[in-house]
């Protein structure tokens, strides 16, 4: 299919799903939708609006604010005990859900898989959750001795019943000596998870980075990099790391996949801030920025043509010293690379992918499947905002239907339109897309494979893409007797 | 450095020499215990198995760590998800929707249909009213159900919407769109009990909004409604159909969401199955109503049994006793002698309980989970000879639960050594197995770490098991259900005797071949 003839066919499928809404609705989510080319200029990438409420009624994939805050950003700091402040429901559903690595001993000195929540009672909406939290923060502390800090983050009813956490916040903090961070992420705030990435963000700057204890007598190198906005799902983070070690870069902090708090304190003695998903943590990133003058760089470790080059990008700030080893490194891994396009790429060649997830993968992941010979025509984000739209200009390879906040009605046709090979999102489109006979991979979670980011990475995803395109099984749903096509 | 031939993930990937290097690397700028003073980690880590350590444990009031249950909404999407053409519709933000579902989904490995109507700030300022109006209009265009079945969550609840007036007013500003639609809702604050509550709430009200007052009542006689309850098993469901349907043509499951959660390969169908509206709309006509669960239809019992004046009967029919109350109650109800084909069934699985005894006889479990599965799983461990040791239900009722429990246990010849322990949770069960250790456990995916810290070996049974695959299709339920927990548990048990025997001119004298 030429780019024009899919270009046309895209514009068509967005006519189609507007017609089943009603009026106003339909005019909310024409403006969430279009179409952009490479070569095309004010296309979808730069008029599609987004970060706006959703449309009261549908299957919306999106998260809250609380699911930004505790889901994404703080739960994976690992020697800290982040409280589900609230009804039993929020922690238990968040729970180990999202493959966040962490190596430690579960329990006593790190808690990431855990649930702790207050599980509020009828009795503790009417008379105020203050009393619960202060002891609940009491009986972390004697059970719970390792901690290295606590964080409260907040479920719908706080901001409704008028608690005070950060004042309880403010008292435990004082009394045990350990940092106890409230953080105001009721579900209820912002259009998705979005504002509690921010939310998350803003407790950061305020209540960690103040804490100057491990950066005095930190015996800096010219090389210090942090990894910042790396959930390590996976193992991402780790895969990541051993390609700047190799560079020769130290990286002093990571977070907060796999993170410690006394890494997150840390991050202002880098050199360079590496953000990988800019989404979650350019607001952090920015702080360090004007506060500490730290400059920072987004990198896209999907992929070896996107990971030499970010490669490079990274070595050029440094100088030649770095930039001699890490030509070294991508001559190493290059070979490999090679190799497993060469295994896979006839199999996957010309085969075409429709991706919707959140953060930085709708275009970061582009690449990864170029270097495999795979399209992508369709892409959008749960949750993105006018600059991740801009930004993933750059990486469209051709005509492509960008869909923000796209919700189960709309995928499920733009996919019956679009008959792509095989679908790339989360675990609640999985079986829709699965059922209609269509190869299918989860990308939040890297379906319990990953990592993915890095050369080592590329590997498991190109054996991952091979597996789910070419299983046998997609060959069984028609059965024997069936005639037509 | 991955080598082509023999790609690995991370499970494999992170073995390697570079890899362990970076670990290595990154302790010196981490800040957890383990990378400061890993001996310390270890004297912790021994005080947690402590007498001491639980004394503080069980002493907790504030603090839930772990739990073993959800919260209200979640029950009641899975009763919308119960009748035909039926769209969950939860009145609040939409992240709680995607909680939901991805929960049911990861379990069920299926899709779980449900729409939110997205409440944010302005609605929790102003209420939820403009979204209700939008959202029940959206949704009716979109997913054209029979019936929109809405639950709220925490947030619309402490604001105080008022469902039946939001709900009468969308309809009356849909220019006649929603008309033909039917709207049922109930009130599920995730505040009040757990997901048995609102799977209980919604049921009440989807009942009693669907069916006329008992003026109009006209008694269907040979009629028997069956609510199954917080059910996630579906080969359950369908052996509790079938064993009515060996009885009479006459008894209908009400809330029956089997088919939603196993649609084939081929198509993608938004709805599958469920029970049809009319069926629901003339529950009130039966002469009987069974719930399965006692304590997910508490609320739903007063409607039947005081509004309706209808026949109410209990039954668990989880493990032998239960089924046999439940077959006894059915020929009972409809006159009729028990069928051949259950009484042959029911020769069968005894005949396996006695094949299998040695193996459960004098084992020790511990068990969580819901109220009603606890009963009749602890009922099926007694009958085999096996000790309850540790009975914990973190979402147990506080009127009549435990006395139905202990009820259970009184007749296993070690109750003194069985305990029952309500309101507890999961982190209260590490440290009654480390003080007072059991062979087995028995629960849901959580139960995962307690097996990794205790070793002792963990039989998934129970809700939501994410970690292992089509065990939902199976049944609990009825004789041949029994069968599959008297399969389960038993291979379980020759599985870790094939573990502890299989150390090469150690202890494998006891490897054998037959067991």
């Amino acid at each position: 299919m030429g780019n024009e003839e899919l270009e046309a066919l895209q514009q068509e499928a967005i006519q189609e799903v507007l017609e089943v809404y009603p009026a106003k609705a339909a005019k909310n989510r024409a403006k969430h939708l279009g179409v952009d080319t490479p070569e095309g200029v004010k296309g979808a990438c730069d008029k599609t609006r987004s970060n706006k409420q959703t449309v009261p009624g549908v299957m919306s994939q999106r998260g809250c604010a609380y699911a930004g805050s505790k889901g994404v950003v703080w739960g994976p700091v690992k020697d800290m005990i982040h409280i589900s402040h609230g009804p039993i429901g929020c922690g238990q559903y968040s729970r180990a859900g999202r493959r966040n690595y962490y190596i430690g001993t579960t329990g006593v000195d790190t808690f990431v898989t855990m649930n702790f929540t207050t599980d509020f009672s009828e009795k503790d909406i009417v008379f105020g959750g203050d009393t619960k939290l202060k002891k609940a923060l009491k009986e972390i502390d004697e059970l719970f001795p390792l901690n290295n800090g606590i964080t409260i983050q907040s479920e719908c009813p706080i901001g409704l019943i008028g608690d005070d956490i950060q004042a309880v916040a403010k008292v435990h903090k004082k009394e045990s000596d350990k940092p106890t961070v409230a953080v105001s992420c009721e579900g209820f705030r912002g259009v998705s998870q979005s504002l509690g990435h921010h939310i998350a963000n803003d407790t950061i700057r305020d209540e960690v980075m103040p804490d100057t204890s491990a950066r005095q007598n930190f015996e800096s190198t010219p090389y210090d990099v942090a990894i910042l906005g790396d959930y390590n799902i996976g193992g991402d983070a780790w895969s990541t790391r051993l390609i700047l070690e190799e560079m020769g870069l130290r990286v002093i902090s990571q977070y907060t996949g796999d993170a410690t708090y006394k890494e997150m304190t840390m991050a202002p003695k880098a050199k360079l801030n590496l953000l990988h998903c800019y989404r979650s943590v350019n607001y952090i990133t920015r702080h360090m920025e004007q506060e500490f003058g730290i400059p920072w760089l987004e990198y896209n470790f999907f992929g070896p043509s996107k990971t030499t080059e970010s490669i490079r990008k990274i070595a050029e700030f440094f100088g030649s010293e770095i930039q001699e080893k890490a030509e070294a490194v991508i001559a190493k891994y290059t070979k490999m690379t090679d190799e497993v396009i060469a295994k896979y790429k006839s199999k996957l060649e010309g085969k075409k992918v429709m991706l919707y997830v959140g953060g930085l993968r709708p275009r970061h992941v582009i690449g990864a499947y170029e270097d495999l010979g795979m399209e992508v025509i369709g892409t959008g984000y749960e949750f993105g905002h006018g600059d991740d739209y801009k930004r993933t200009k750059e990486d469209i390879g051709n005509s492509t239907l960008i869909y923000d906040d796209v919700n189960e009605y709309e995928l499920e046709k733009f996919v019956q339109k679009l008959k792509p090979d095989l679908v790339a999102s989360g675990v609640k489109e999985k079986y829709v897309f699965q059922k209609m006979g269509l190869p299918f991979r989860q990308m939040h979670s890297w379906d319990y494979s990953g990592p993915y980011h890095g050369y080592d990475a590329f590997a498991i995803f190109a054996k991952d893409m091979d597996l789910a395109m070419n299983s046998p099984v997609w060959s069984h749903t028609k059965a024997p007797w069936e005639k037509g096509e | 450095m991955q080598e082509v031939n023999n790609i690995v993930n991370g499970q494999k990937l992170f073995l390697k020499d570079e890899y362990q290097e970076v670990f290595k690397n990154k302790k010196q700028f981490e800040s957890n215990t383990g990378s400061v003073n890993p001996a310390k980690v270890d004297e912790v880590q021994e005080w947690t198995k402590s007498w001491d350590y639980r004394e503080k444990n069980m002493a907790r009031e504030a603090i839930t760590v772990n739990p073993a249950k959800a919260c209200q909404p979640l029950g009641a999407i899975m009763v919308g998800l119960g009748f035909e053409n039926t769209m969950p519709y939860v009145h609040g933000s939409h992240g709680c929707v995607a909680y939901f579902r991805s929960y049911f989904t990861k379990h069920f490995k299926e899709p779980t249909p449900c729409v939110s109507d997205s409440m944010s700030e302005s609605a929790a300022v102003f209420g939820g009213k403009s979204n209700m109006t939008d959202g029940l209009r959206n949704c009716n265009a979109m997913y054209k159900p029979e019936m929109i079945s809405v639950s709220t969550t925490c947030m619309a609840e402490v604001i105080g919407d008022d469902l039946n007036a939001f709900t009468l007013g969308a309809v009356e500003e849909a220019e006649g769109e929603l008309d033909n639609t039917k709207i049922t809702y109930a009130h599920t604050p995730s505040f009040v009990g757990s997901h048995i509550t609102g799977y209980d709430n919604m049921m009440k009200s989807t009942l009693e909004q669907l069916n006329p007052p008992k003026s109009e009542k006209v008694i269907d006689e040979g009629r028997i409604n069956i609510i199954p309850g917080f059910e996630p098993y579906l080969g359950s469901l369908k052996e509790v159909k079938e064993i009515c349907a060996s009885f009479s043509d006459k008894i209908v499951m009400i809330g029956d969401h089997e088919d939603q959660w196993n649609t084939g390969a081929g198509e993608y169908s938004l709805y599958a199955g469920g029970t049809p509206l009319d069926v629901a709309g003339t529950a009130i006509n039966a002469e009987t109503t069974i719930s399965l669960q006692k304590y997910s239809t508490i609320q739903t019992a007063k409607t039947i049994k005081n509004k309706w004046k209808q026949g109410f009967e209990i039954c668990n029919p989880i493990g032998l006793a239960g089924t046999d109350e439940f077959v006894m109650k059915l020929a009972e109800l409809t006159g009729k002698e028990v069928p051949e084909s259950l009484k042959t069934q029911r020769a069968q699985l005894v005949d396996a309980m006695q094949d299998s005894y040695p193996y459960m006889h004098g084992k020790k479990f511990a068990i969580y989970g819901d109220p009603d599965f606890l009963l009749g799983l602890v009922s099926f461990i007694v009958e085999m000879g096996g000790i309850p040791t540790h009975v914990l239900c973190n979402n147990a009722p506080k009127k009549g639960w435990e006395a139905d429990m202990q009820a259970i246990i009184d007749k296993s010849d070690w109750s003194e050594d069985c305990n029952i322990w309500p309101s507890k949770d999961l982190w209260h069960l590490r440290s009654l197995l480390f003080t007072e250790p059991v062979d087995f456990l028995i629960g849901n995916v959580y139960g995962k770490e307690l097996y990794r810290d205790t070793k002792i070996p963990l039989i998934r049974i129970g809700f939501p098991i994410f970690d292992r695959h089509h065990l939902h299709r199976y049944s609990i339920s009825g004789y041949k259900g029994c069968l599959n927990l008297l399969t389960w548990i038993t291979n379980a048990v020759l599985d870790q005797l094939d573990e502890e025997t299989k150390d090469i001119g150690e202890t494998d004298y006891f490897f054998d071949a037959v067991r």
